[in-house]
C-alpha cells in the first residue's frame, strides 16, 4: 500500500511538470494555432540559466528570477523572429520551423553550458516529508504547488482581466478581435512570454528533483504535448488534468513495469487518445472550415 | 527533343553518379558518396511524404533503425541471407507505419509529428535497452551481403568503397524513378492535390485518409531501406541511426533541398552529409546549423534551394 502511494507521489510530481508544459504549450495554441515544439526547451533553459546566474554567485530566488525572465524574452524574440514572418505559413512549416527552434536552442545550450548534468540545491532542504509510510521531498510539493498556483493565476488572468479576455479573444478569432480594436500581435507577444515564462519556471522547480542537461527538453516537450492531448487540445483544465494523469501512469510503469521503459508511457497515452478520444477528455470536436 | 522534368532529373542523377569518381582525390570520396546516396534515399521518401501529402514525420529514423537491425539480427537468428533482412525490415516498417498512421492520420497535420516524434523515441529506447538482443548502445555486427564476392567472381572486381558507392547509387536511381513515377501518378496528383487543400480533395471524393497512409507507408519503407544500406556497407550498426537525431537530419536535408523535390533532396542530402567530412569542427554544432537551416529556409527560401534555382532558370515558366 505505501508502495503504491510512493509511486503515486513521485507520478503526482512529475505530472505536476508535465502540466506546466501542457500549460505553456496551450497558451501559444490558443493564441496562434501553433504547436510549439521548443517548449521543452524553455523547460531546459529554466534550469541551465538559473544554474548559470547561480554559480556566478546569485542568490537563489533572484537566480530564478533572471532564469524566467531572459527565457519569456526567449520566447518573445522566437515570436518575432521565427513564427511571425512564417504567418499564413502551412501547418507543416510551423510544425518545422518550432522543431527548427528546438534544436538550434539545444545546439546554443550544448555550446554555452556543456554536455555536462547541472543540478542546484532544493529551496527547503533534502530531509524527506513521510506520509502514511511514502516519503515525498519539500521539492515535489514545490512542484504541485508550483502547477496549482500557476494554473489558478491562469484562470483568473483569463476570466478576471480584460487583457485576458482579450487573449481568449483573439484565440476565438483573430480577425474579429483585430475588428474590435484588440492589439492581436501584441497578444501574441504576451502569450510566448507567458507561455516561455511557465516552461522555464517549471525548469526552475523541478531540476533540484531531476537535474538537467542541455537535452533534456524533447522529452518534456513531449510529455507536455501528450498530457495536453490527453486533456484536449487548448483546453487549460484539460491541460492539468492530463499533466497530472500522464505524470501517475509514468509512475506505476516505472514502479510496476520497468522504469527503462517509464518514457514509454507517454507515447501510449498519444497513441491511445489518438485511437479512441481524438478530442481528449475535454476538448470539442471541430472541423475546418474552407 | 525536350526533356521532361523527370527525365532531366534521372539523367543528372545517372551522369553525376557515373562521373563523380573522375574526380575523386581518393578512395575515401567513394565512401563519402555511398552515404549521400543512403541519406538521399531516406530524404526522398520524406519528399514524398512531406512534401507531396503535406505530412511531417520526426521519428523516421525509427524505420531507418527497423531497416538497419533487421540486416543486423535476421541473419544470425535466423538464418535468413542479409538482402532478404532488408525486405523484411521494409515489410516491418511498412505494417509499423500502416499500424500507427491509420489513426492517425484521420487528424490535423502536427498529429502525425508528435505521434512519430514518440514512435522514434520508443524504437531507439527498445534499441538501446534490449541488451541481450541488440548489444545495447555499443552496437552490433553485421553480416557481409556477399554481392561483392559475387561480382568477383563473375570478373568485375570493385574495392569495398567503390562496389558500395555504385550499388547504393544504383538503388538511388530506382528510387528516384520510383518516386518520380508515382508523383506523375493518378496517386501522386491526389496527394499533392490534398495538399493544396484538404477539404477540397475531401469534396471531390477523394479518399484522402487512405492516400496520406499510403505516403506515410512509402517513406517508411524509403527510410528503412536506407537504414538496411547503412547497416551492410559499415558492417556494423548502434541505435543512433534510430536517434532522434538522424530524423532531424533527414527533415533538414529535404527542407534545405526543396521539400517537394527529388532533386531537391539529393542535394540537400549532398550538402549535408558533406558538411561534417569538410568541417571537422562541424560536429560540434550540428544541432545549432540544423536546427539554423531549418528555419531560415522556412522563413525565406520556402520552397527550398533546388527548385528556387529551377524557377529562377527557366524563368516565369513551370
Amino acid at each position: 500500500m505505501s508502495e503504491l502511494l510512493q509511486f503515486l507521489l513521485s507520478g503526482v510530481t512529475v505530472g505536476a511538470v508535465y502540466a506546466l508544459v501542457a500549460l505553456g504549450f496551450t497558451i501559444i495554441y490558443n493564441a496562434s494555432d501553433v504547436v510549439n515544439f521548443a517548449q521543452g526547451e524553455f523547460v531546459m533553459l529554466g534550469g541551465m540559466i538559473t544554474v548559470m546566474a547561480y554559480t556566478a554567485g546569485a542568490p537563489l530566488p533572484l537566480a530564478a528570477l533572471v532564469a524566467i525572465v531572459a527565457t519569456a524574452a526567449l520566447g518573445v524574440a522566437m515570436n518575432k523572429l521565427a513564427i511571425e514572418p512564417a504567418r499564413g505559413a502551412p501547418v507543416v512549416s510551423l510544425v518545422i520551423i518550432t522543431i527548427g527552434v528546438s534544436i538550434f536552442i539545444r545546439g546554443v545550450a550544448q555550446l554555452v553550458f556543456g554536455k555536462q548534468i547541472h543540478t542546484f540545491p532544493a529551496f527547503s532542504g533534502d530531509d524527506p516529508l513521510h506520509i502514511l509510510g511514502a516519503t515525498i521531498l519539500p521539492q515535489s510539493l514545490w512542484v504541485i504547488g508550483g502547477a496549482v498556483a500557476v494554473f489558478v493565476g491562469l484562470w483568473a488572468f483569463f476570466t478576471r482581466t480584460l487583457l485576458g479576455r482579450a487573449v481568449l479573444a483573439t484565440s476565438n478569432n483573430r480577425l474579429a478581435a483585430q475588428l474590435v480594436g484588440i492589439n492581436t500581435p501584441f497578444v501574441m507577444t504576451l502569450s510566448f512570454a507567458l507561455s516561455a515564462g511557465i516552461g522555464a519556471l517549471a525548469g526552475v522547480l523541478v531540476t533540484p528533483i531531476t537535474m538537467t542537461s542541455y537535452d533534456v527538453g524533447l522529452a518534456f516537450a513531449l510529455k507536455g504535448f501528450a498530457a495536453a492531448m490527453l486533456g484536449g487540445m487548448g483546453n487549460p483544465k484539460g491541460a492539468l488534468v492530463g499533466g497530472f494523469l500522464l505524470g501517475v501512469l509514468e509512475g506505476l510503469t516505472a514502479g510496476y513495469i520497468s522504469s527503462q521503459y517509464k518514457d514509454a508511457a507517454a507515447f501510449i497515452v498519444i497513441l491511445g487518445v489518438l485511437f479512441f478520444l481524438p478530442q481528449g477528455l475535454f476538448g470539442r470536436k471541430s472541423t475546418d472550415r474552407v | 527533343m525536350r526533356l521532361t522534368p523527370k527525365s532531366a532529373t534521372l539523367l543528372a542523377l545517372v551522369v553525376l553518379i557515373a562521373l563523380a569518381p573522375i574526380f575523386f582525390p581518393s578512395g575515401f570520396y567513394y565512401r563519402v558518396g555511398a552515404l549521400i546516396f543512403v541519406n538521399a534515399l531516406a530524404v526522398t521518401g520524406i519528399v514524398i511524404l512531406t512534401g507531396w501529402a503535406g505530412q511531417i514525420s520526426l521519428g523516421h529514423a525509427g524505420f531507418a533503425g527497423i531497416g538497419a537491425y533487421a540486416c543486423a539480427l535476421a541473419p544470425v537468428h535466423w538464418g535468413i541471407h542479409p538482402a532478404l533482412a532488408v525486405l523484411l525490415g521494409a515489410a516491418i516498417s511498412a505494417v509499423l507505419a500502416w499500424l500507427v498512421g491509420r489513426p492517425i492520420l484521420r487528424l490535423k497535420g502536427y498529429y502525425l509529428g508528435v505521434a512519430s516524434l514518440g514512435m522514434g523515441i520508443l524504437i531507439s529506447m527498445v534499441l538501446n535497452n534490449e541488451r541481450e538482443l541488440t548489444r545495447g548502445p555499443d552496437g552490433i555486427d553485421v553480416a557481409d551481403l556477399g554481392l561483392r564476392g559475387l561480382l568477383k567472381g563473375a570478373g568485375l572486381d570493385l574495392s569495398n568503397g567503390q562496389f558500395w558507392y555504385f550499388f547504393c547509387g544504383l538503388v538511388l536511381i530506382l528510387g528516384a524513378w520510383l518516386a518520380l513515377n508515382l508523383r506523375d501518378s493518378a496517386t501522386g496528383r491526389a496527394l499533392r492535390a490534398l495538399h493544396g487543400s484538404e477539404v477540397a480533395a475531401k469534396t471531390v471524393g477523394m479518399d484522402v485518409t487512405k492516400l496520406k497512409l499510403q505516403a506515410f507507408v512509402i517513406s517508411a519503407v524509403y527510410a528503412s531501406i536506407s537504414g538496411s544500406l547503412l547497416a551492410l556497407q559499415n558492417k556494423f550498426i548502434t541505435p543512433d541511426v534510430a536517434g532522434f537525431m538522424h530524423s532531424v537530419e533527414m527533415v533538414t536535408m529535404a527542407v534545405l533541398g526543396g521539400v517537394s523535390s527529388v532533386a531537391g533532396a539529393i542535394f540537400g542530402a549532398a550538402v549535408l552529409t558533406l558538411l561534417p567530412q569538410v568541417l571537422t569542427v562541424f560536429a560540434e554544432y550540428e544541432q545549432l546549423v540544423l536546427g539554423a537551416v531549418m528555419v531560415l529556409v522556412m522563413i525565406f527560401l520556402r520552397e527550398g534551394v533546388v527548385p528556387s534555382i529551377q524557377r529562377k532558370i527557366r524563368g516565369r515558366g513551370e
